[in-house]
């Protein structure tokens, strides 16, 4: 690895005042560290580059998951162990207890917190590869596109065409969760939904948050008698990344779906949430005909590269089978 | 605002298997080779470098964590345990006990780790099933052993009562 400095903030301003470019003390290349199972392992890789890391973990900020009846506050900085295996979780918010129990293994999701799941950087190949300048990191074309795109997108793809690779993401989407920021002008809080945005333009990362921004805590509104499940499909029975996951919450009225969320994870350079699928679902009578149409109408648009096809069977599979086991 | 302190080299202060130890690291350093390289405890090895095999696994606050990918100035103040710190002197801890009697290990590589892990998973669950051992294990890479006697080594250990999903 190459050399950084490394500062160790008590407070949220101090931290804050360090990743902003042109204050006292900040030089512009600044990284919050938080668990570091991605930070540390691009850095190792040399493929980011920080002048500076700055921990975030003596700061006092949020951390571990606080009952807010009828909701819940998880803060950044809780581990996905801690979220897998808490009661309120598993019982009222079952899709963000699956996605963390599936994600990685023991050692990463002791160390591993929320907010650094929600923004870590793709797993592309050529994304990882030191030696390849592909757009994302600032080149001029992307090499999957007509490569090796076995694991890229389906949806939303172009210029970058990789995938989003978070669990965690698709669930707090379907669960409707917010995000909330503080940066240097002070706090905000955003639908978890808005953290994310496909690269474009000069913008070459997936995510609206800023660099001088800290993400403190994530809500969970009440389940209000919805019920969620997160489905995965893994080329390998251990830690893998998804080659597509669907994050499924309906409400339903006696037979009737009144409201429905489909997010799907592995297949877009977001969380994707299918609002036609959720279309199809609303106000529809529960059963396998509306599961038919909504796993149909999950992948409209979907574009598939030259080597990943398979992902469109796969994705609407999974969405069939999330929205039976709810139902039932 | 206080200043503050941006180190190219600092201090920490950590205990090691029950010891207090005292170090200057710089920032770049990684616990593994910090744990090897400084304090000659070569329990803990460097094999996939990237956070899959387990191998290099160590308790830190009493849970598993990779050292390949874990800087040392991040366990500063914190309780690190390797496999040289797990008998008691000359006794055995269970597990490892366990292990030799069941045959649990071959040429070793990952044996340092699978009991780290183990440690931690029956302090936090005294009576895991034979499928919540597997499954808390799946970071744990074994070349030799098919798996098959670790696990039966480990339910040795567990309290009477583990469920048998
Ligand atoms: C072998 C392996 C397998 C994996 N498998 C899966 C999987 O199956 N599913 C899955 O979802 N994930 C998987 N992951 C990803 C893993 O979950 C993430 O690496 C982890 O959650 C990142 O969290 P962290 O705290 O370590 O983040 P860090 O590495 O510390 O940070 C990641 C990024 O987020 C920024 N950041 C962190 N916290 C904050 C904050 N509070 N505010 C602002 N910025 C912040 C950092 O600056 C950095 O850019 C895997 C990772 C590995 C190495
Ligand atoms: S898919 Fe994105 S990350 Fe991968 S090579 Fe193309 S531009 Fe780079
Ligand atoms: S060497 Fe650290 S997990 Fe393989
Ligand atoms: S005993 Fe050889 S790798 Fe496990």
């Amino acid at each position: 690895m190459r050399p950084f400095a490394y500062a160790s903030p008590r407070t949220a301003d101090e931290i804050i005042a360090l990743l902003t470019p042109g204050s006292a003390g900040a030089d512009g290349a600044s990284r919050p560290l938080a668990g570091g199972t991605d930070l540390l392992t691009l850095m190792k890789a040399d493929v980011a580059t920080p002048s500076r890391l700055v921990d975030i973990k003596r700061a006092g900020l949020p951390k571990g998951i606080e009952e807010t009846p009828p909701g819940l506050v998880v803060g950044g900085l809780t581990t996905l162990a801690q979220i897998e295996t808490h009661p309120a979780v598993r019982a009222r918010y079952p899709a963000l207890a699956e996605a963390t129990a599936v994600a990685a293994t023991a050692q990463l999701r002791n160390v591993a917190t929320v907010a650094g799941n929600l923004l870590q950087r793709p797993r592309c190949w050529y994304f990882r590869n030191p030696r390849i300048a592909c757009w994302l990191k600032g080149g001029d074309h992307c090499p999957a596109r007509d490569g090796e795109n076995q694991l890229h997108a389906i949806l939303g793809g172009g210029p970058c065409h990789a995938v989003h690779p978070s669990d965690v993401a698709p669930a707090l989407v379907a669960l409707d969760a917010d995000a909330r920021l503080r940066g240097p002008g002070g706090e905000r809080t955003v639908p978890v939904e808005g953290l994310f945005a496909a690269p474009e333009g000069g913008r070459r990362r997936e995510t609206l948050v800023g660099s001088d921004e800290l993400l403190l805590a994530l809500r969970l509104p009440p389940a209000d008698g919805s019920r969620s499940t997160y489905l995965k499909s893994m080329d390998r029975k251990v830690w893998a990344f998804a080659l597509a996951g669907v994050a499924a919450r309906l409400r339903l009225d006696g037979r009737r779906v009144a409201e429905a969320r489909i997010v799907l994870g592995g297949v877009a350079p977001v969380p994707w949430r299918a609002h036609e699928a959720e279309r199809a679902l609303e106000g529809a009578e529960a059963g396998p005909a509306a599961w038919d149409r909504a796993a149909n109408a999950a992948l409209t648009g979907a574009a598939p590269l030259r080597h990943n096809a398979y992902k469109l069977p796969l994705a609407r599979a999974l969405v069939r089978r999330a929205l039976e086991s709810l139902a039932t | 605002m206080n200043v503050i302190p941006i180190r190219s080299s600092s201090e920490i202060r950590l205990t090691v298997n029950g010891r207090p130890v005292t170090l200057e690291v710089r920032p770049e350093a990684l616990l593994l080779d910090v744990l090897r390289d400084r304090l000659q405890l070569k329990g803990a090895r460097r094999s996939c470098d990237m956070q899959v095999c387990g191998a290099c696994t160590v308790l830190v606050d009493g849970a598993p964590v990779s050292a390949c990918t874990y800087l040392a100035v991040e366990a500063d103040g914190r309780e690190v345990l390797t496999v040289e710190g797990l008998a008691d002197g000359d006794r055995l801890d269970p597990l490892q006990e366990a292990f030799i009697e069941h045959g649990a290990v071959q040429c070793g590589f990952c044996t340092a780790g699978m009991l780290l892990t183990a440690k931690a998973l029956l302090a936090e669950e005294p009576s895991p099933s034979p499928a919540r051992v597997a499954e808390y294990l799946r970071g744990n890479l074994c070349r030799c052993t098919g798996y098959r006697k670790i696990l039966d080594a480990i339910l040795a250990c567990a309290a009477p009562g583990g469920g048998t999903r």
